[in-house]
């Protein structure tokens, strides 16, 4: 049978607030254990919450971005349920009226095509701890530095139709929330994570089918991995003439496969009731507005602008208009060289190639945006050719310098020289003879053909720095001088 | 020295009659004679007291002349003391010492008051006779085969054993105004919100208020004056002005319209403690006051409101003891299951354990809207109750309890019976009102006590209708007998 996949996402991103949502306490990533719990973290006797206000903002920064509704009365609940690394017995979580409503945002996918994707609702709340199982002998160690911290958890509707739909709308939101600047987006730090809730259904059927929830999967490639397998798994249960039981289940990154937590039957009843110790957070619209003033440019208008001003395509203005500091780094380049669409397939496939083979973050990168710049105006001046242009970006990587003094260095400068380019033609012509008269008989079309070759023996013989329009020009003269010659 | 209100002790003080370390000493000393015969405090911190008497004398000398330095007192064992144990009345906390003041303790301690101890109480506040505590009960110093009330009941026999001159108190459905009754003291709940519940242990957070316990009004007043405040740290505390509660005793009662809700006087009101409330309520009118009928239409729904609401609050209150962090947790826990039930089957007494259970279940699904729910929405109806009556009258007055001091172990075994003990106080938590008891006379002995009821952060009201009681009465300056001596 055909299946429809259907997936709604749900995310918690942690928000970069210097402290934790309801403590002073310091939210800082890889501190030793405990030592960024302060006694309201520690649900000490007697201890209170109080509400970061820049948390309060981060989220209807995130609001504004999705063009949602936002409750200008929301209001904690606690989330009842017992476990180690949660110390009150409780999260402060927004359950019946959450700070954004409503809203959506654009998902771009490989073919060109954009699709639309509801956000249900977004809502504040707090972390829990983590609790250690290794290195400690039969024991549990809990380590209470994340407990608090700000997370806002992101619902989608479940209008995602497959496991590239799913990637890419965590990017698009990845890009989001990173241009916003409410947090740092690092899933490798736990800093984004997804719970998938997906159901298969005939396709054509309205109804919705039962759901699996799979857990806590923290990066772009294991949810498109836990997507194909959880896909696979319902298809062979309901091929089988089976039935999907709804529960929750771990993505196991090691052994790729996801299986079965608990069952919803078992599902704890977490006894939702409004915060007393909290009063609702009530927000003023010219707040909000004022917010809404500051918000930096987002990437769909980004994209946009890019596509008008500097002529890029769809696809192109996606990648680069996605994430702020690469955007950023292009636009440094394209004004630094003055040719937008140079500079845009520098950075997309040299820059960010090596930055992949090396496994780099942006900010790692040893060649900086107007470093890049200066290479690519060397080309665009005809000083170096833009094959020699990837060699001297290979060594600017390497650390060897600036791309002036590396073309200096290796002597890379481009042969513009007229009359010892014409030397190198005649020689290469005096030296072919069998291959010129070949070309001086063939018809148009094969002779292009043919002088590609006179071309890379040119090239050869400058070390491929003559200036190669100059090279096909004097060929081409040289080529027929020699035709005419032969004819007399 | 311990018959002196602290107004005449902080007079003495200044004046060099008597040294703050003198006083400690003295009172010290009396609880060291006498607190067998009550049980009245957990903890005794003599070492603390004394070096906190000895700053204190040294502030004095350089003149300072705080109305509080130098004072004896002592803080219900539900407020959090950095570096002595904070129990809250429980096998659980038995072992807690806080690192941190609650902001009560702090502000009192930088009031130069001198602490004494830790009161005994009702465990985790949950009880209206103190004979829930761990710790064992409290005995009224006016009949030690009775209770003193609860769940402030040490510090209301500590106040009126004058052990110490002043105590703070906790109140979630009574708790200050119902031991104050029971032992012939003054004790004030505030309007929820006026004194910071930071460092106080929660037993139910929308509910809780801590408030002073002394002799008279006028030392309600100054100790207050202390605490009252808005406080960052406390989200619900409120940022309304504070007044000098002091300022306004004097206010002849000339003009003041006292409202007695038919409620408060009608069936379940003991016929002698009737008496002695009409008896305080017509001295009030002598003095200027005009007493006017008025009705609560919705009193007898704030029995079940509270029951619900409490527990249901207490139960995640609670959840936090779990063995994991501090506090007790028991031996061998085979897993993590283990650990859990039996830390909190151990750590916990019988009351705790049964409101945890109706609180549990008041907040299942599939319970919530016909339990949770619909106590918030009487809850609204009964504040909207007192509203209504404070558009014609300026304070409500009734009885504290439907009658004096009950007997040790007479209630232990009908948990509701014991509940409805508290059928004229619950109101005013539920409402988020201002309360006070004050001394009104006795029935066979035993202290009765008139409630004066107010409006929103109207405090200086109550402690001036208290106050010119007091100045036209002498109920409150009435001693139990002294037990041993």
């Amino acid at each position: 049978m055909n299946w429809e996949v259907v997936i709604g996402l749900e995310v918690h991103l942690q928000l970069a607030t210097e402290s934790k949502i309801f403590s002073g306490a310091a939210t800082r990533f890889g501190a030793e254990p405990n030592t960024q719990a302060c006694a309201v973290d520690l649900a000490m006797p007697g201890m209170l919450p109080v509400l970061n206000e820049q948390a309060v903002r981060y989220a209807v920064m995130f609001g504004l971005g999705i063009g949602a509704e936002i409750g200008l009365r929301s209001v904690f609940d606690r989330k009842n349920y017992f476990y180690p690394d949660l110390p009150k017995g409780y999260q402060i979580s927004q359950f019946q009226e959450p700070i954004v409503g409503r809203g959506h945002f654009d998902i771009q996918l490989e073919d060109g095509s954009v699709r639309r994707i509801g956000i249900t609702r977004a809502h504040l709340e707090e972390d829990a701890g983590k609790s250690l199982h290794e290195d400690f002998h039969d024991q549990t160690g809990i380590d209470l530095n994340r407990a608090g911290t700000p997370l806002l958890e992101i619902v989608s509707e479940p209008d995602l139709r497959s496991a590239e739909e799913a990637v890419a709308y965590l990017k698009t939101l990845h890009s989001l929330v990173t241009s916003l600047g409410i947090s740092d987006g690092n899933m490798a730090e736990g800093s984004m994570r997804c719970d998938i809730n997906l159901s298969l259904r005939p396709a054509g059927s309205e109804t919705l089918g039962t759901r699996a929830e799979i857990k806590n999967v923290n990066s772009f490639r294991f949810v498109e991995k836990a997507i194909h397998h959880e896909v696979e798994r319902q298809a062979d249960i309901l091929e089988s003439g089976g039935k999907v039981v709804q529960e929750t289940r771990l993505y196991d990154a090691d052994r790729d496969e996801t299986r079965s937590m608990r069952s919803k039957e078992v599902a704890n009843d977490y006894r939702y009731f409004p915060e007393p110790d909290l009063l609702p957070v009530v927000i003023e619209q010219s707040w909000v507005d004022s917010i809404r003033a500051s918000l930096p440019e987002l990437p769909a208008a980004r994209r946009e602008r890019f596509i008008a001003d500097y002529g890029l395509g769809a696809y192109d203005a996606t990648v680069l208009a996605a994430e702020r500091p690469l955007a950023e780094f292009y636009e440094a380049v394209a004004k630094g060289c003055g040719d937008a669409k140079i500079a845009a397939n520098w950075v997309q496939v040299e820059l960010l190639g090596q930055l992949n083979r090396n496994d780099l973050q942006l900010s790692e990168s040893p060649v900086h945006a107007p470093a890049l710049a200066v290479l690519l105006q060397r080309i665009l001046d005809g000083s170096i050719s833009g094959k020699i242009g990837k060699q001297v970006f290979e060594a600017m990587w390497a650390g060897e310098g600036d791309a002036d003094s590396i073309i200096e260095a290796r002597g890379l400068r481009q042969v513009s020289d007229s009359s010892a380019l014409r030397a190198m033609v005649a020689e290469v012509i005096r030296d072919n003879p069998e291959q010129v008269q070949q070309y001086l008989a063939a018809d148009e079309g094969r002779r292009k053909k043919l002088s590609g070759f006179f071309v890379g023996q040119i090239m050869k013989l400058s070390r491929g720095q003559a200036n190669p329009q100059m090279v096909s020009n004097l060929l081409n003269e040289q080529l027929a001088d020699a035709g005419k010659n032969g004819d007399t | 020295m311990h018959d002196l209100s602290v107004a005449a002790l902080a007079l003495g003080l200044r004046n060099r009659d008597f040294s703050s370390t003198e006083l400690t000493q003295h009172c010290l000393q009396r609880i060291r004679a006498l607190d067998p015969h009550y049980n009245s405090f957990i903890s005794v911190d003599e070492v603390g007291a004394l070096d906190a008497a000895r700053q204190a004398d040294a502030r004095l000398a350089a003149g300072e002349t705080a109305p509080l330095l130098g004072i004896p007192l002592a803080h219900k064992d539900i407020f959090c003391t950095s570096g002595l144990r904070t129990s809250c009345g429980s096998k659980m906390l038995d072992n807690f010492i806080p690192p941190y003041d609650a902001t009560v303790t702090r502000r009192l301690r930088d009031a130069g008051t001198v602490l004494l101890g830790k009161t005994n109480m009702d465990e985790f506040a949950m009880g209206s006779s103190s004979e829930t505590s761990f710790y064992g009960s409290s005995r009224n110093p006016w009949d030690t085969s009775r209770v003193p009330g609860g769940s402030s009941g040490g510090s209301a026999a500590a106040v009126a054993a004058r052990l110490v001159p002043l105590a703070t108190g906790t109140d979630t459905g009574g708790s200050i105004r119902q031991p104050a009754s029971f032992c012939g003291i003054t004790g004030l709940k505030p309007t929820y919100g006026r004194v910071s519940r930071l460092g106080m242990v929660a037993y139910a957070s929308s509910l809780d208020q801590g408030g002073p316990m002394a002799r008279t009004a006028e030392d309600c007043a100054l100790l207050l004056n202390a605490i009252a405040g808005f406080d960052p740290q406390d989200s619900t505390s409120s940022e309304q002005p504070v007044e000098d509660y002091t300022a306004q005793l004097a206010q002849p009662l000339s003009g003041l319209r006292i409202g007695l809700p038919r409620e408060y006087f009608g069936e379940g009101l003991e016929q002698a403690t009737g008496e002695r409330v009409r008896a305080a309520l017509a001295l009030l009118e002598l003095q200027g006051a005009t007493l006017v009928d008025i009705t609560l239409p919705h009193t007898g729904l704030s029995i079940p409101t509270y029951y619900i609401i409490a527990p249901a609050e207490a139960s995640t209150n609670l959840s936090r003891y779990d063995g994991v962090r501090y506090g007790h947790r028991c031996e061998n826990p085979r897993n993590l299951h283990d650990l859990y039930t039996r830390s909190r089957q151990e750590g916990f007494g019988e009351e705790v354990k049964r409101r945890i259970l109706v609180g549990t279940y008041a907040l299942s699904a599939g319970y919530y809207d016909a339990y949770y729910r619909k106590a918030q929405q009487v809850r609204r109806l009964i504040r909207q109750d007192f509203l209504d009556a404070f558009t014609d009258v300026d304070v409500i007055a009734g009885p504290t309890t439907p009658g004096p001091a009950f007997g040790l172990g007479a209630k232990t075994s009908d948990p509701v019976s014991m509940y409805l003990e508290d059928v004229y106080t619950l109101a005013v938590n539920l409402a988020g009102l201002p309360a006070m008891s004050v001394p009104a006379g006795q029935v066979n002995g035993l202290p009765v006590g008139l409630q004066l009821i107010g409006q929103h952060f109207d405090e200086s009201r109550l402690l001036n209708v208290a106050h010119q009681l007091q100045q036209a009465s002498d109920w409150h300056l009435q001693l139990p007998p002294e037990a041993g001596l």
